[in-house]
């Protein structure tokens, strides 16, 4: 996999799995934008006022900038890294401010005739900066300071980007939980995680009382079978897990009925089935299942989807555009993307945990963790495993400012790593 | 470089993993095992039109059109497609009132809000030109073309039958109609319904969300054209029957009338007629409702469903039968006794006497010998023999079964045989003299008027009949039934028919005869008189072919509850019929004018009369 086609007398060794990954999702991508939105009176390809031609645009700026990005030495980035995430917190500010609202969200900034979206930015902005200060020499995790520090440079940008009302491109800023794993985090904080939400979904599934009682019956099956010898701390310990749990179960229909918003509480039923609606809330997820269950084994063939083709499907070009693949691919087409997303994901770990440099270490972690939670979110979303959050596929989705922040993301990190020889 | 976390890069590659595994298990239950999704998608993105052949036309055997199509329009809604209507606007354009449209709209919502429901049906081409202009205007409507029957002329309304819509049991039978189809409910439209109906053609094309059409769904690949209905040559003559309807028009009734040689039914009605064209589109259900509830039965096609004793017409038949057995000869006599009632006139010295004066106890006698043939000792043995004789005669007459016609809903009629009998007396414990009203056509024996015209038939042909039917052959390739060409030979010698037909025409220029009012100047018609008995007054019966030699036409006329027997109101009828079709036009002026315009049909509702035997 470490294809090293460039000649050893050159410093750099690009590894051109993941830039071979790279071309082939954003060109896959475009044929399903191209195909989301065809139809016989616009199928001329470069037609800039249509989606698939205005991606093509987007692709063009995409690729150059890739090749500036592998051109340019890595130092400047990662010296840069502050200043870049100053000037993205910046438009994010300014974008509460002057921004245009589309879909309920505050997330973009006209600029002449085109519209950016700092949010996209914030990501690798944010990732750059977190690299940047764990990376310093004297930095020790173990301190509140520090860790306080850390939490702000993420929850800064992500809260920001929570009043702009783009939830979903907030949610992505959980995906740094993952770099902090490895950079050392309590795998406890994960499993706590994963509690919450295994409770949050049994809370609003079955009857309170009877979960807290299953709760109680693990906590003294864990005292008096799993434990050989009680200390009064393991005591202690089994009785305030249990309080708290217990606590967060009571405060999940509060939270459920005044934190969440009317629309992010149905599509957590429609996903539960609580809400049998495929004509309102569960449209959206109801049409997905249907263009992609109708794709078959090997799909309806370009440009034959019915479905998507047909607009049954809302949103198909940006956060729904998997329904294409998978009606117009099938379970092969749709295998091989999540195959080739999978390859690039694990392959990336791969490459971080070859560097040398803690920065380049981290922010390969960034890299694949924020790609994670996209892919993660977004096809599982457009499956009916996740409820509907509004974020895109990487490299595939129609959009500008999301596909070039991909790329920026995913450049850095390829040019940090074909020098990941040279000593920094 | 690494430090003592470096072995958790294996959790988080594990953790991806995990993810792409779920992925693709979850695609394959969506896409592999699950067929839900395969025909949703197919029934919300692809909608089925139905293309609907033009129905067969049909034309009377002189090439005259009868029936052809005319195109009507049903304006169809979908509710939720229904936006910025003015509807002042619209109801004043489409011509309804507002509450209709309420009404209307109201019911295609609580059928589908987003599929389509025909909101008003056929249209005219008229009424939709007027506001075609303006349609675009009226968002969530679309025009669907449909056909509707017109009849050229307002004639032969029981022969041609109507369409309608299919009802929940065509749609059980036959998988070939959908809801809202059409079917032929009567007539030669129910009886040809599959020659005339052709075949369905289908476009399938691809719908997007809002059921706007975006093409053909695999470039027309899976379409079908419609073939064309066939059209019905029929064997009806359009002026005949015009011309007997407009003799009928104010009376009760029925006429038949057959060409002898082939089987061929030139006219066939029944009275009061209707115009065909009342049974056509919109107007249909209250017309329906109307004509149903009319008290005279004008949808009732009394040709084929009205069942009477035949009255005297049948000694014709029996005359036959007894001549062939041999239990008369063309010379036998008999005294006119009285031993059942007849009218005054000297005794039958011959069969043929007997047909001209309709002499009842000749008959009786005759009939005596048919049924008491002396086989055997015991009377009730020998009368099941002869029952059973005489009933297998009668079945080679047309007579006790459905003629197997080609309209629908024929009666049968009833010549009585030994399981009647037995069933109705019990076994050996009826004779001749329990039966014999059977011997002037009363009693037990039923025909309907077309078993009487297919009786003049045979006696025109000297001993056999064709089926009688109404279509000579349909479609391109012009097919003839081949039932229709079958001859049916009642295996009576022609000679004794040759008696029949001598005194049938007696019947008519014989001293004697009772229907002297069915002559026509320069053409022999042979004839027969009859009265149907029922409640009210009997019916007027005759039966006539003509000429004698080669005849042409072979007809049966009833006139409902007309007192005065055949030869008073029957037979000048027939006679007009014959002159009609074998002239071409009717000379008697005065004669077509008189029985034109009179109506000797007792008034309805009906009291019971009562009885006086009187039989011609």
């Amino acid at each position: 996999m470490n294809a090293n086609r460039l000649p050893a007398t050159e410093k750099k060794h690009y590894d051109w799995v993941p830039i071979l990954l790279y071309v082939g999702i954003v060109l896959f991508g475009w044929l399903n934008i191209y195909a989301a939105c065809y139809d016989e009176y616009h199928a001329q390809v470069f037609d800039f006022s249509r989606q698939h031609g205005k991606q093509l645009l987007w692709m063009g700026i995409a690729f150059v900038m890739a090749v500036c990005v592998l051109l340019i030495h890595p130092r400047v980035f990662s010296n840069g890294s502050y200043i870049i995430y100053g000037v993205v917190l910046l438009l994010l500010v300014a974008t509460l401010f002057i921004g245009t609202v589309t879909n309920g969200g505050q997330s973009w900034i006209n600029f002449g005739a085109f519209k950016l979206q700092p949010s996209e930015f914030a990501k690798f902005a944010t990732a750059l900066a977190l690299a940047k200060y764990i990376s310093a020499i004297d930095i020790d995790l173990t301190l509140p300071r520090t860790r306080l520090t850390l939490a702000l440079i993420v929850l800064v940008p992500a809260g920001l980007i929570f009043l702009q009302h783009d939830t979903g491109s907030a949610l992505v800023f959980l995906a740094f939980l993952l770099p902090f794993f490895r950079e050392g985090l309590s795998h406890y904080i994960l499993l706590i995680g994963l509690l919450a939400i295994v409770l949050f979904i049994s809370a609003l599934l079955i009857n309170k009382f009877l979960l807290m009682g299953i709760l109680l019956a693990i906590c003294l099956l864990y005292l008096f079978v799993w434990l050989s010898k009680r200390t009064s701390k393991n005591y202690w310990h089994t009785a305030i897990f249990f309080v708290v749990c217990s606590l967060f179960t009571l405060s999940v229909d509060f939270t459920f009925d005044n934190v969440l918003e009317t629309h992010q509480r149905n599509r957590i039923y429609v996903l539960l089935g609580k809400v049998e609606d495929p004509r309102g809330v569960g449209y959206n997820v109801n049409q997905a299942k249907i263009a992609i269950g109708s794709g078959g084994l090997v799909g309806k063939g370009f440009l034959n989807g019915t479905i998507t083709k047909a607009d049954f499907v809302p949103e198909q070009e940006t956060d729904f555009i998997f329904c294409t693949v998978g009606e117009e691919w099938g379970f092969v087409g749709s295998l091989l993307l999540i195959a080739a997303y999978v390859w690039l994901l694990v392959h990336l770990i791969t490459m971080a945990e070859r560097q040398r440099s803690v920065f380049s270490r981290f922010y390969g972690y960034c890299v694949a963790s924020i790609l994670f939670f996209h892919f993660a979110v977004n096809i599982g979303m457009v499956l009916g495993l996740v409820p509907v959050i509004g974020i895109p596929l990487p490299f595939f989705s129609y959009g500008g400012s999301s596909l070039i922040a991909f790329t920026l993301l995913l450049f850095i990190f390829i040019r940090q790593d074909a020098d990941r020889n040279a000593l920094i | 470089m690494s430090n003592k976390y470096t072995h958790r890069s294996g959790i988080v590659k594990i953790i991806f993993l995990a993810v792409g595994v779920i992925f693709v298990l979850r695609l394959s239950m969506l896409q592999l095992f699950d067929k839900e999704y395969k025909e949703k998608a197919k029934s919300q993105s692809l909608r089925n039109i139905t293309q609907y052949p033009a129905r067969g036309l049909m034309y009377d055997r002189n090439g005259n059109l009868l029936v052809y199509n005319e195109a009507v329009y049903d304006l169809m809604v979908i509710p939720r497609m229904v936006k910025d209507l003015d509807t002042a606007f619209f109801c004043r354009s489409v011509g309804i009132t507002r509450e209709d449209f309420l009404a209307r709209m109201e019911k295609a919502y609580t059928y589908s809000p987003y599929s389509a429901s025909i909101f008003l049906k056929q249209i005219s081409k008229e009424d939709f030109g007027r506001w075609e202009n303006v349609l675009y205007k009226f968002k969530g409507f679309y025009i669907s073309k449909r056909t509707l029957r017109i009849y050229d002329r307002p004639i032969a309304a029981h022969v041609l039958g109507y369409v309608g819509e299919v009802n929940e049991h065509d749609l059980e039978t036959n998988p070939y109609y959908k809801r809202g189809d059409y079917i032929g409910k009567s007539g030669l439209e129910a009886s040809y319904e599959e020659q005339l109906r052709g075949v369905k053609g289908k476009k399938i094309m691809q719908v997007d969300v809002h059921n706007r059409e975006i093409g053909p769904y695999l470039h027309g690949q899976m379409d079908t054209m419609p073939m064309e209905g066939m059209n019905l040559y029929t064997t009806i003559d359009a002026d005949l029957q015009e011309y007997a309807e407009k003799v009928m028009a104010n009376k009760r009734g029925c006429i038949v009338a057959i060409e002898p040689s082939t089987g061929e039914v030139l006219t066939l009605l029944s009275a009061p007629c209707y115009d065909p064209n009342l049974l056509v589109g919109r107007i249909r259900g209250e017309n329906f409702k109307k004509l149903n509830s009319d008290i005279s039965k004008p949808l009732f096609n009394r040709a084929l469903q009205a069942q009477y004793p035949p009255g005297s017409i049948f000694k014709v038949a029996q005359a036959m039968i007894a001549l062939h057995l041999g239990v008369i000869t063309p010379q036998t006599g008999f005294v006119c006794d009285k031993v059942i009632g007849c009218h005054n006139h000297p005794s039958a010295r011959s069969v043929q006497e007997a047909i001209k004066m309709s002499c009842n106890p000749y008959f009786y006698y005759t009939y005596r010998r048919v049924i008491q043939q002396g086989k055997y000792k015991n009377i009730y043995k020998d009368s099941q023999y002869g029952l059973t004789v005489w009933h297998d005669y009668m079945t080679r007459f047309g007579f006790g079964y459905r003629l197997p016609i080609d309209l629908p809903n024929v009666k049968k009629g009833n010549i009585p045989d030994t399981a009647f009998y037995n069933k109705w007396y019990g076994r050996e414990r009826w004779a001749f003299t329990t039966i014999y009203s059977n011997s002037i056509g009363q009693g037990e024996v039923e025909v309907v008027p077309l078993q009487m015209a297919n009786l003049a038939c045979i006696v025109a042909n000297r001993g056999y009949f064709y089926t009688p039917h109404l279509v000579r052959f349909y479609g391109p390739d012009s097919i003839r039934p081949p039932e229709f060409y079958e001859k049916h030979e009642t295996g009576i010698e022609r000679e004794y028919f040759d008696i029949a037909a001598r005194g049938m025409y007696d019947v008519v220029h014989g001293a004697g005869g009772t229907a002297h009012k069915a002559d026509i100047p320069d053409i022999d018609v042979c004839g027969k008189t009859g009265t149907a008995e029922n409640y009210g007054n009997d019916h007027s019966v005759f039966i006539a072919f003509a000429p004698k030699e080669n005849p042409k036409i072979a007809v049966a006329v009833y006139v409902e509850n007309a007192q005065g027997g055949g030869g008073t109101w029957a037979a000048p009828i027939a006679s007009l019929i014959i002159e009609k079709y074998i002239r071409g036009e009717v000379k008697r002026k005065d004669v077509e004018k008189y029985y034109t315009e009179i109506n000797p049909c007792q008034k309805l509702p009906l009291t019971r009369r009562i009885k006086k035997p009187r039989k011609r």
